[in-house]
């Protein structure tokens, strides 16, 4: 009897806890962040390399670094790519995120709208130098514009394309194409040797709108009007999207496998020496790990519709990369602070922008000699003048699914052998945009 | 507990056992069942009810982007939610309906196929035979495997270019004139179907064989005297012995397919095709991809208001005329 008795209080007492540390947790949700714990910081930084254990490997030496600086211990978790928008509006929901966080930067606008990231006002910009280091395309996708960014830019990336010189020689190419025309003219003469033409990942939803952005700004359109509401089916987005499918359904320039494509199998697919071309953003990294050598391949900026890459109509790229953000509701503010000063610092740009083949957005880092190669010099020169950032809307994110999931089930028509016509493409954008939330 | 305090009250119920001067011990003895329980009970609250009064709040506000970091201050959206769920003529609404028609002929055909598959290998295990407990445990396996690495084992043999299913269907036995799409398009459904029965005939084939073993074998020994054959026995013996199992098996499973996220999210992703757009996905999607967890939440209230619904009726018209020591 008396176990029993002793069973029942201490099940009792259990429940208790439970219930009031149930209760209890998300204290600081409702905390605008302090400096209670100026000795620690949690990273979540985004997958960049060609695996987590990689990233591990170039940020670890890094933090060790800051902590001998500064003496706060930076905690690291490196967050996959599928994982890390879920992982940030959970933490935002429940108050108990990292301090300091990598975001993508096409979601500048849509986390700025949750109020969880700490503004960068002039006074929090002149701790980590000033906002003049930045290169402008960078600064152009940390929030919506007029107000306070969301973030500051860690690493910039542009689109360009990547081509076989070996492929290209055998079929008797002597220049990348320049315009969508010569690409496809080039495509027959790559196809005539049995090769396929250019990669792509269908059924990726963000690698389809990252194309279809750039496509319609070709075509003088834009997804959202001038006051942000969305605008998916003018005759520009239309056509736009339609052209990009029509390199599948059309052209036959992207192998209609590539429908089914989530996985980067385009880029093994390159790699392997299976496709001539492919449109990506700082693959050199990618393209070693899987065993191509860098004379395999040039880069080449991604074709415009007629003549050369620049603003307006020849936009030719979405300004690519990831920003570092800090959770306004942070223990260590200062900590993080500083954190953020050291990643964006020259030196360290040097460093992680070297390991993941992608261009610092610091100005003053991108003059180093490790960024003048010739592939680092078109993506540089991309981001400089003809790329545009996606729309700084606060849907964003979800104009990004809608539209992507709109192009990957217009790729699983083509593939199909079903017929891709303006009608079926101003079908298919009317149902994305009308599951926008009502603004 | 209203037991409790009757017995407790003084006078109202005499109590024959009660020797005089043991009131305290008494109430502990009938306090300390109700004691026991309480764990349960706090834990049940906390963790299917307090979380599904939340979702209900959440589901009369407009729970955007723009509150969801203290969604206490998000406007009532008053009904809102649930109109723009149910509107079948409206973009929402409509896409909401052809998940919902996906999922019930999904889910009829997987249940169907894993019950029919579970029973008819549990029979043929009946009899001893060599090698019988190497098969029983080889036909098992699926259920044991993770999920996501046998879904993604799948997700490799759908492959258009590589896959496995298109060489043996196209290049071995030339049944398609060419490679199909499995994980993209209108066959996607088929896919889906495929793996959800690889994955859910084993718990049946479990489940009707633990029943088996509650039939007396004295029953099929007399009816084979009888003259009965092996159909007949399996018509008259086994069936109407599995009922009771059955019952729970089939609700159980129909549950699990109806709810099923994990196999199309690996299949799939977060994009899953219109054929093979399951609801559990498909809500999943209006709230964090698209990031209205109101409308998001009125979805789920009203599908758990369906399976409600659903069991309801099941449970009511199989328990029907059943004796209640079996229930």
């Amino acid at each position: 009897m008396r176990t029993i008795r002793a069973a029942a209080a201490g099940a009792v007492v259990m429940s208790l806890a439970l219930a009031a540390t149930a209760c209890g947790g998300g204290s600081s949700t409702d905390g605008e962040g302090s400096n209670d714990s100026p000795k620690t910081l949690t990273y979540w930084a985004s997958n960049q390399g060609a695996s987590i254990e990689i990233d591990k490997k170039v940020l670890q030496p890094e933090l060790d670094k800051f902590e001998k600086q500064t003496g706060i211990k930076v905690k690291l978790e490196v967050v996959p790519w599928s994982d890390l928008l879920n992982r940030i509006l959970t933490a935002t929901t429940s108050g108990q995120g990292p301090d300091v966080l990598n975001i993508g930067n096409t979601w500048s606008a849509s986390l700025q709208a949750t109020g969880a990231l700490l503004p960068w006002d002039d006074a929090n910009f002149a701790k980590i130098g000033g906002k003049d280091r930045f290169v402008a395309s960078a600064l152009g996708s940390t929030g919506a514009e007029g107000k306070d960014p969301a973030a500051v830019p860690l690493y910039s990336m542009a689109y360009a394309l990547y081509y076989n010189k070996e492929i290209f020689a055998d079929a008797g190419i002597t220049k990348p194409p320049a315009t969508w025309d010569e690409l496809v003219a080039d495509g027959k003469k790559i196809q005539a040797k049995g090769k396929q033409v250019l990669g792509a990942e269908g059924a990726n939803v963000s690698e389809n709108v990252h194309h279809v952005f750039t496509f319609a700004k070709q075509h003088g359109a834009d997804f959202f009007t001038a006051d942000g509401k969305p605008d998916f089916t003018s005759d520009g987005a239309v056509a736009a999207v339609k052209q990009y499918v029509d390199l599948m359904a059309k052209d036959k320039a992207i192998p209609v496998g590539n429908a089914e494509y989530a996985q980067n199998q385009s880029v093994s697919d390159f790699a392997k020496g299976k496709t001539a071309m492919l449109l990506w953003q700082s693959a050199s990294a990618n393209l070693k790990s899987q065993g191509m050598s860098e004379d395999a391949y040039g880069i080449a900026p991604v074709p415009v519709q007629s003549g050369a890459p620049g603003t307006g109509k020849q936009v030719n790229s979405m300004v690519a990369g990831i920003n570092i953000s800090v959770f306004k509701n942070s223990d260590n503010l200062d900590g993080a602070t500083k954190f953020v000063k050291f990643m964006t610092s020259d030196e360290e740009q040097k460093i992680l922008n070297t390991a993941y083949s992608s261009i610092p957005p610091v100005a003053a880092a991108q003059t180093d000699a490790a960024f003048n190669s010739p592939a680092t010099a078109v993506l540089k020169d991309t981001l400089a003048k003809s790329a545009a950032a996606l729309p700084q809307v606060a849907d964003e994110s979800q104009f990004e699914t809608a539209v992507g999931t709109a192009v990957k089930e217009l790729f699983a028509d083509a593939a199909a052998g079903r017929a891709v016509t303006t009608a079926s493409v101003k079908a298919r954008l009317e149902k994305a945009q009308q599951q926008m939330p009502a603004a | 507990m209203t037991t409790t305090i009757e017995r407790g009250r003084p006078g109202v119920r005499p109590v024959k056992a009660a020797p005089p001067g043991r009131r305290p011990g008494r109430i502990r003895r009938i306090g300390l069942p109700y004691l026991l329980l309480l764990p349960a009970l706090v834990l049940e609250l906390l963790v299917h009810l307090v979380p599904m009064v939340i979702g209900i709040v959440m589901s009369f506000k407009e729970l955007t982007q723009f509150y969801i970091r203290d969604w206490g201050t998000a406007p009532w959206a008053g009904l809102d939610n649930y109109k723009l769920s149910v509107d079948f003529n409206a973009p929402v609404g409509e896409a909401l309906l052809d998940s919902f028609l996906v999922t019930v002929a999904f889910t009829l055909l997987s249940v169907g196929l894993c019950w029919l598959i579970g029973t008819a290998a549990a029979i043929f295990m009946q009899d001893t035979f060599r090698g019988r407990g190497l098969l029983r445990a080889l036909f098992l396996v699926p259920y044991a495997l993770p999920v996501y690495a046998a879904v993604i084992t799948w997700v490799f043999m759908f492959q258009h270019d590589n896959g496995l299913v298109n060489h043996v269907l196209h290049d071995q036995l030339g049944i398609t004139d060419k490679p199909s799409f499995w994980l993209i398009g209108d066959n996607s459904f088929w896919a889906l179907l495929t793996v959800s029965v690889w994955k859910g005939w084993p718990f049946a084939f479990l489940i009707v064989m633990a029943g088996l073993q509650n039939i007396p074998r004295e029953l099929y020994e007399a009816a084979a005297l009888d003259g009965a054959g092996i159909w007949q026995q399996i018509r008259r013996i086994t069936l109407p012995s599995l009922s009771p199992v059955n019952q729970v098996l089939v609700l159980v499973l129909f549950l699990w397919t109806f709810n099923d996220f994990n196999t199309p999210y690996v299949l799939f992703g977060k994009a899953a095709p219109e054929a093979a757009d399951l609801i559990s996905v498909h809500i999943y999607q209006a709230s964090f991809v698209t990031w209205n967890f109101g409308a998001g939440s009125a979805m789920s209230v009203l599908l758990l208001l369906f399976l409600l619904a659903v069991t309801g009726v099941y449970l009511a018209l199989t328990s029907r005329g059943r004796r209640p020591a079996d229930a």
